[in-house]
């Protein structure tokens, strides 16, 4: 409650907290709000020379070159995108926390093997790996979701890993240990808890990058398949036609970076919240 | 220093070891059956087995390794499913032109990262500080093939300044060199800045300003060398999201580098050319990490001295 009221305490983490969930509200009451479907190819929903009509004349944002109305699209691509955000980062996370936890608590020759998987994950550029990954995978929405998490989880191992060095070293675990206590009540008990604020706060920073990430893929053609929409499929399916109907390309984009700008401002007023060391960093 | 030198260059080779059993993993052992992807759908089993054999499949997993990493160093990097070449060549014939969008970009990067960064770490708090780094985290967050299309849609499409697509001359290096250096801009003037704000907290920047030296001077000669290691030391991950922007300014701007290599190679599922890319970028990344190594000595005299 207290980081909640923070949060809408600042300007930035309030304006990011009301997009968050404004997108989160369209995504879920989508057949309510909309009463086209996202793939229905309307008799009306093309000029008479064939071209998609611009915003307007009942559609809130046009419509695309097949005719469907792009509203419609947009709504159900957030569930798409969305789905994707929360369940690539989660697994991401976890992952991340698995990996990171391990390693700074087991140290020896298994952490240290931990780490120079992590650092070998490193060197790989993500896109170009979940590229690779997502060729040879049938690309489907939950290929698409764990392609994400297979390349992101790096970066909160890292992090989770020098944090739990940190930890291990400090009084209260020796002296829980010396008091008799297991690896797994230590782990659980005491510090689990204490890499809680990171975990949130990349939970956080991460669903910006993923959805990034899937709407860049499904933009190259290797995310999630059309006809179901994705903000980034609905640009791919469209780019060519930029020029001429520029609304089918830019509405989806600025949807894409208000909402990713948005979980990159929640998770850094989070980061200064919850960790006053980090605070004015990076 | 030279024992410590020595163990990164180790680690280097280490990490690229490590890389190429990915690759390796991903190009052979993934797919269905690779000898099948290249024979083609009209192939007899005959066919099948031969390419089977001469591709060494047939032979035991650690057997296979040992000959991928071996043509490797050859710099055999496996033949293109559909275009029925070396991989190499394809990628060095166009690794020239990436090249040239990727040092325009990084000049991009740097010079407007720096310049944010230093300006906001001085005006810590302040408005100007405020909104430099909003913007840059509007930079993070923008979907690059949107700022790509919005900057055709702008100066090529309506202005008409620069043209759509294509390389060869200066014009057409701006549109995509900005769109890569912009976006990698935002990253940097944080990096940049949150290194300044830890060195101007140091004692000597405030001898310095209490001898009398003009604030320029001790931001830019005693405080920025000294912010410059940490910023050496993002080199390789760096080019890492450089490699990744790459694909996608390439493909949207035409522009006839090993991005759009990888892109075309995505749309006809060439596996071995999509592998290719990614190691030759994984060698960028594992070079760029080696280089900084190497020149954080020459930078701080306290790492020299270790």
């Amino acid at each position: 409650m207290r980081v909640l009221r923070e949060l809408v305490r600042r300007p930035s983490a309030l304006f990011g907290l009301i997009v968050v969930v404004i997108v989160l509200l369209a995504a879920i009451f989508a057949p309510w709000i909309v009463h086209f479907s996202p793939n229905d190819q309307l008799a009306d929903g093309l000029s008479l020379e064939g071209a998609p009509l611009p915003p307007g004349n009942g559609h809130l944002f046009g419509t695309d070159t097949l005719g469907r109305d792009l509203f419609a699209r947009v709504l159900f691509g957030a569930r798409t995108s969305l789905i994707i955000g929360l369940v690539a980062n989660g697994v991401a996370v976890a992952i991340g926390l698995l990996v990171g936890l391990l390693a700074g608590y087991l140290r020896g020759t298994a952490g240290n093997l931990l780490m120079r998987f992590t650092d070998l994950m490193m060197a790989f550029p993500a896109l170009l790996l979940a590229i690779a990954l997502a060729a040879l995978l049938k690309p489907s929405l939950w290929i698409v979701a764990m392609v994400i998490a297979l390349v992101n989880w790096v970066q909160v191992a890292r992090i989770v890993y020098t944090e739990t060095r940190g930890l291990v070293e400090r009084d209260f675990i020796v002296a829980e240990r010396s008091l008799g206590a297991g690896n797994s009540r230590i782990i659980l008990f005491h510090i689990l808890p204490h890499l809680m604020p990171t975990a949130i706060v990349w939970g956080t920073l991460g669903i910006a990058t993923t959805v990034l990430l899937e709407a860049t893929l499904s933009f190259l053609g290797i995310g999630v398949q059309p006809p179901q929409p994705s903000w980034g499929n609905i640009i791919f399916e469209s780019q060519s036609y930029f020029q001429d109907a520029p609304w089918l390309v830019f509405i989806p984009g600025a949807i894409i970076l208000a909402t990713a700008l948005s979980f990159n401002l929640i998770g850094d007023a989070l980061r200064d919240i919850l960790d006053p060391t980090q605070r004015g960093r990076l | 220093m030279v024992a410590f030198l020595a163990r990164r260059l180790v680690q280097a080779v280490l990490i690229l070891l490590g890389v190429a059993a990915i690759t390796f993993l991903l190009l052979y052992y993934l797919p269905a059956d690779p000898a099948v992807l290249i024979a083609g759908r009209s192939a007899t089993p005959q066919m099948v087995a031969a390419i089977r054999h001469e591709l060494g499949l047939d032979q035991s997993l650690v057997m296979q390794f040992l000959h991928y990493v071996g043509n490797l160093l050859h710099g055999d990097l496996g033949r293109s499913y559909t275009q029925k070449t070396e991989v190499l060549p394809l990628i060095l014939a166009r690794l020239p032109a990436t090249l040239v969008l990727m040092a325009a970009g990084i000049a991009v990067e740097v010079a407007l990262g720096l310049t944010f960064g230093i300006i906001a770490a001085v005006r810590r708090g302040g408005f100007v500080d405020r909104a430099i780094m909003m913007l840059s985290f509007v930079g993070v967050s923008s979907p690059q093939f949107v700022v790509a299309l919005l900057l055709l849609y702008v100066f090529a499409a309506t202005l008409g300044w620069f043209p759509m697509s294509g390389f060869g001359t200066a014009r057409h290096v701006v549109l995509p060199a900005l769109t890569l250096g912009v976006l990698g801009a935002g990253w940097y003037a944080r990096m940049v800045r949150s290194a300044m704000i830890e060195v101007l907290r140091q004692d000597y920047v405030r001898t310095a300003h209490a001898k009398g030296l003009s604030g320029r001077r001790v931001v830019l000669s005693h405080a920025l060398p000294n912010a410059l290691l940490p910023i050496i030391a993002m080199v390789g991950i760096d080019i890492g999201q450089f490699m990744s922007g790459v694909v996608v300014v390439e493909a949207v701007y035409g522009w006839p580098g090993i991005g759009q290599l990888a892109w075309q190679a995505i749309q006809q599922v060439d596996v071995p050319i999509i592998m290719g890319v990614t190691l030759v970028s994984a060698l960028a990344i594992v070079l760029g990490n080696l280089l900084a190594d190497f020149i954080a000595p020459f930078v701080d005299p306290r790492i020299r001295s270790q």
